[in-house]
């Protein structure tokens, strides 16, 4: 429903109401993952892999089962055959096979009748494994001497003759770069390299399943979709999608880490084979940070040719990206078409490989792939800025894409913001605050596609004149007081008035998660359209009372009118009214609506920050830091601003000190929070933000996703500032004191 | 896990000589019972400490100094205005240990016992000269603090002796100490190294310093070199990059996941550098 007009003066739309959920969350009252219980049940622990790779030789968990309250073991030879592609993949990886592929996976899971018996019977499950070699560096994968991890696992994509462990190839782009580059004054080429690190949500994966012998379950999940979470652990466990009825609970995050299976489906089996009796399974921190799903590591070589001007005439990227044991987990195809989408460049090739190591298998994180490409492209734009004394901003201004202009990776842009972007941040008086010694300011744009998704919302009009919203995406970022005030705008009532459920599987339509930036967008849409439907029922009620068409009815200000002086002088009839007699008017009143949502616009952002770094140590501080993006409409201020804050806190994180370490053994060294160092509140300044509102044209109210392109800035604005601040360009993140200091130091040296 | 609570030390010990399998003492349990729910260990006795009379206790001793009981949290020290006053950095140590939380549990007893060599208290303890109480089976003795850790987790107190006292000696005139750390983040995080000073000053000039290194050898190091090479200085550029020399040189760190072996070693030279000319402030009564 493209709109060649957007409102704007609205009522309830741009407003910062509490959110719904504040009181239970502050209180406690919240019920997430772990909170659920059930009479009778019982509590499940995993055996998890201390081998990066190993062949399983036999698994004996006699001991285990002949402790008084163990009530059931799962192993592999519990799960169905036969599967194949992604089904198998998930079932691999919640149990794994003949052999274990990484440091931590899961081997085998018990269920006892108390939390700690069933660890103790953990331990007794014995496992006798073969090491096999192993290899967890994206580089390393692809030398000539590394192990065959899982050999046949190339795709159709992949051209003869690279190593064994390549499962994809992807190339695309458009003009001639040799050309390009002839063209430029300068052309640099570098390979920059980032680490893998956790989503990091507070809470941990958790669920309570129970399975009876009829093959009728129900599951209470800590997810971000639950559809996805009916359909995989139907396809693991070989049960009908229909018998499997699954209820989300509050989420303490997500970031993309919660969209997918890691240990659901074993609640279920260890149910069956319990009897039916219902089973919770909680993740400890280091089975979050061992066995669910990091992001990629990436080794990306980028070259890029600029004129003197600051015109970029060529663009050419060849990315690397592993994403753990299973192929299609790296985020390759995400990360090309990111590369370069802030810019109009006439000429620019895009390769890249997706390599198989003994890594988890990694789940998507916010903007899947786009911080680590916007870290290679970015950076080298800043190298060359700095070369060429040019200033970061209007190098972006000339070259950034415009309205129409055509993206990176092909379709033609529509109406989108980068440009308000940059012209905000130009502006802003961050930008022009003058900086001290050891001191240095940088500047990245940043993209994300944003996306649509099937979407299933159902309105129902209350006997008092309220409105109660069902939608099947968990709220992760403030998606129901969003919702609630899109209705509340349509229906003409107030805020307080709509109330926003996230209702289980067999309440609605197969709904995608909440992923890709889509839930306010796309739940929102719907819950639109669906608040219109009730409203055209509401105007036929009245006009039926009036005994006038329902076409001379209008709706406004939550009450039915006469749509003129023609129509008949009636006094307005309220939602309230209508609600109250709805049941002798013809029946409940409510409206649905069911779509794979399209008109998605994408969202851009610039990110200004400064840092100070000590000479002699190499540590970074954030001295001051700016967000500026388009999020379209604003519908719930606060919470956009929120989604700015926590996307550049996590992206400065991954810029400064996150990192998943591993030994020579393969062993995940840093498993814990401890020294797994995501920022703690004391390490950030306050970040400034600024909302830049170009409304999209794809939504009724101009809505633009707006969680995801936040991270994308900060890992090469970070880097960039270090350089600034240093001279030292860090092309490996993390920006580690470590590696900061030794790049001063070589610096000195020359 | 048989779990004890005696009200004198000599029980303690008595229960802790008489146990035979894996042993834990409780003060503030900031440590044990995180790693009892990580299932690093599961004590067959655990011997609870807080309910001996007194070890909740700041007193003076009568030579000047301080006896500090094993179980006072890091935030009573660093509420107690003339500790404070006269070992900051003992102090600033102590409280640099976890968050505000821990702080209401964790102990200079148990930070020394849990044997880390990045332990953020110990090197303020040993570069104040502290000296600990041990109570055994066969009655007590005192020992200086850099006798009691051995290596990573280990401490060379035999079994059945405990910790039943920290004392700190007097402050005296014209004194100062400091303790710094290095870590990536601002807080809630493990020493990549740590660094304390301790000195007085007759005049401008140092008279007496004692310094302490953290986090670059299996155990806390008493460093005489750093000392020498501040003792009878005033402190100036040479003396301080004499300072970072010794420190450098002292330092026997590896490379792990929380730093590299050559990070340590030149940042413990900057952190020793730092904390002395702190300490130094701090003995001529400047705010620091």
């Amino acid at each position: 429903m493209a709109r060649d007009d957007v409102k704007t003066g609205y009522k309830y739309v741009g407003t910062r109401p509490n959110r719904p959920d504040g009181l239970d969350k502050v209180t406690g009252r919240a019920r997430y993952g772990a909170d659920f219980s059930l009479p009778g049940m019982l509590h499940a622990a995993v055996v998890r892999s201390p081998h990066a790779h190993a062949r399983i030789v036999r698994i004996d968990a006699s001991k285990a089962l002949a402790l008084e309250g163990v009530k059931a073991v799962v192993t592999r030879a519990d799960l169905p055959t036969g599967l194949t592609g992604e089904d198998l993949n998930l079932q691999d990886n919640t149990l794994a096979g003949d052999r274990a592929l990484y440091d931590g996976h899961a081997v085998a899971a018990v269920a006892a009748t108390t939390p700690l018996l069933a660890q103790d019977a953990a331990r007794l499950i014995e496992v006798e494994y073969e090491v096999l070699p192993h290899v967890t560096d994206v580089d390393a994968a692809i030398a000539p001497d590394a192990p065959v991890i899982r050999p046949g696992v190339a795709d159709y994509s992949v051209p003869e003759g690279m190593h064994g462990n390549v499962a994809r190839y992807m190339e695309f782009g458009h003009g001639d770069v040799e050309a390009g580059f002839a063209a430029a004054d300068v052309v640099r080429e570098h390979t920059y390299r980032t680490e893998a690190t956790h989503q990091g949500y507070i809470e941990p994966h958790a669920a309570v399943g129970q399975l009876g012998e009829d093959g009728r379950g129900e599951m209470w999940v800590c997810t971000q979709g639950h559809w996805y979470i009916r359909r995989m652990c139907s396809a693991v466990l070989g049960i009908e999608a229909a018998n499997l009825r699954v209820t989300p609970s509050e989420i303490g995050g997500g970031f993309g880490g919660k969209t997918t299976i890691f240990m659901e489906p074993l609640t279920l089996a260890l149910s069956k084979k319990a009897g039916g009796r219902p089973v919770k399974l909680v993740m400890s921190r280091s089975e979050v940070l061992r066995a669910t799903g990091p992001t990629a590591s990436a080794s990306m070589d980028v070259k890029i040719g600029m004129k003197k001007d600051g015109t970029i005439t060529a663009g050419q990227v060849y990315f690397r990206m592993q994403g753990g044991a299973f192929p299609g987990m790296s985020p390759i195809g995400e990360a090309l078409p990111c590369a370069f989408a802030c810019y109009d460049i006439p000429a620019l090739k895009h390769e890249g490989i997706e390599i198989i190591t003994n890594r988890p298998k990694a789940a998507a994180y916010r903007a899947p792939g786009s911080p680590m490409a916007a870290f290679a492209v970015e950076s080298m734009i800043d190298e060359l800025c700095r070369e060429l004394g040019l200033d970061p901003i209007e190098v972006r201004l000339k070259n950034g894409a415009r309205n129409g202009s055509k993206s990176s990776y092909g379709p033609v842009y529509d109406v989108i913001g980068l440009q308000e972007t940059l012209e905000a941040a130009k502006a802003h008086p961050n930008y022009s605050i003058p900086l001290g010694p050891n001191q240095g300011r940088g500047v990245a744009s940043g993209f994300w596609f944003n996306h649509g998704g099937e979407t299933s919302v159902s309105l129902a009009i209350g006997e008092d004149g309220t409105a109660t919203v069902s939608i099947g995406t968990p709220d992760i970022g403030g998606s129901r007081a969003s919702i609630g005030l899109m209705v509340a705008e349509t229906l003409g009532i107030p805020y307080e008035d709509v109330r926003v459920n996230v209702v289980e599987t067999g309440a609605l339509g197969v709904n995608e998660p909440t992923h890709g930036s889509r839930a306010t967008f796309a739940s929102g849409k719907a819950a639109v359209i669906a608040a219109e439907a009730a409203i055209r029922e509401m105007c036929k009620r009245a006009a039926a009372e009036w005994g006038i068409d329902a076409e001379a009815v209008e709706w406004r200000d939550g009450a039915a009118h006469p749509a003129g002086p023609n129509a008949g002088k009636f006094p307005p009839m309220s939602i309230g009214e209508i609600g109250a007699k709805m049941g002798s008017t013809g029946g409940p009143i409510s409206g649905h609506h069911e779509v794979t949502a399209g008109g998605y616009g994408a969202s851009f952002g610039t990110h200004v920050v400064d840092v100070e770094v000590d000479p002699e140590t190499g540590r970074t501080t954030v001295l001051r830091y700016l967000v500026v993006q388009d999020a379209g409409t604003a519908i719930h201020p606060a919470y956009v601003e929120g989604q700015y804050q926590g996307g550049a806190a996590q992206g400065i994180g991954w810029a400064l000190n996150e990192e998943y370490v591993y030994g020579p053994d393969g062993r995940l060294q840093n498993p814990v929070f401890l020294d797994y160092r995501i920022p703690v509140a004391s390490d950030l300044p306050m970040i400034d933000t600024v909302i830049v509102e170009v409304p999209n044209p794809g939504h009724p109210y101009g809505v633009r996703g707006v969680g995801e392109t936040g991270i994308t800035p900060p890992l090469p604005a970070i880097a960039s500032a270090i350089a600034g601040a240093t001279g030292a360009r860090i092309r490996s993140l993390p920006c580690s004191p470590p590696k900061v200091l030794a790049a001063i130091k070589a610096l000195k040296k020359g | 896990m048989r779990y004890h609570t005696p009200t004198s030390f000599s029980d303690a010990a008595a229960i802790a000589a008489a146990s035979s399998g894996t042993l834990r003492f409780l003060a503030g349990g900031t440590d044990v019972l995180v790693q009892m729910r990580a299932g690093m260990v599961q004590p067959d006795d655990l011997i609870d400490l807080k309910h001996i009379p007194g070890v909740d206790r700041i007193e003076r001793t009568a030579e000047g100094g301080w006896k500090i009981g094993i179980a006072v949290p890091g935030i009573v020290l660093g509420g107690h205005a003339e500790l404070m006053r006269d070992w900051p950095g003992v102090v600033e140590g102590m409280n640099l240990v976890g968050s505000t939380q821990v702080q209401g549990r964790a102990t200079l007893a148990g930070n020394l016992c849990n044997g880390s060599p990045a332990a953020d208290s110990v090197p303020g303890l040993i570069a104040a000269g502290a000296t600990v109480t041990v109570t055994g089976p066969n009655g007590s003795r005192e020992i200086p603090v850099e006798a009691v850790p051995a290596g990573p987790g280990k401490t060379n107190l035999a079994r059945g002796e405990l910790i039943s006292a920290i004392t700190l000696p007097p402050r005296g005139k014209n004194g100062g100490d400091a303790y710094l750390r290095f870590i990536p983040r601002t807080e809630m995080d493990i020493a990549v190294v740590g660094c304390a000073v301790n000195l007085r000053l007759d005049g401008d000039k140092v008279v007496e310093a004692r310094v302490a290194l953290g986090a670059v050898a299996p155990t806390v190091l008493l460093s005489d070199a750093c000392a020498r090479a501040i003792i009878g200085t005033t402190l100036d550029d040479a003396a301080l990059i004499a300072l970072a020399k010794a420190a450098e040189g002292e330092a026997k760190p590896i490379s792990d996941k929380r730093g590299t072996k050559e990070f340590r070693i030149e940042v413990a030279g900057v952190l020793a550098r730092r904390a002395a000319k702190i300490a130094y402030d701090r003995a001529k009564g400047m705010k620091a």
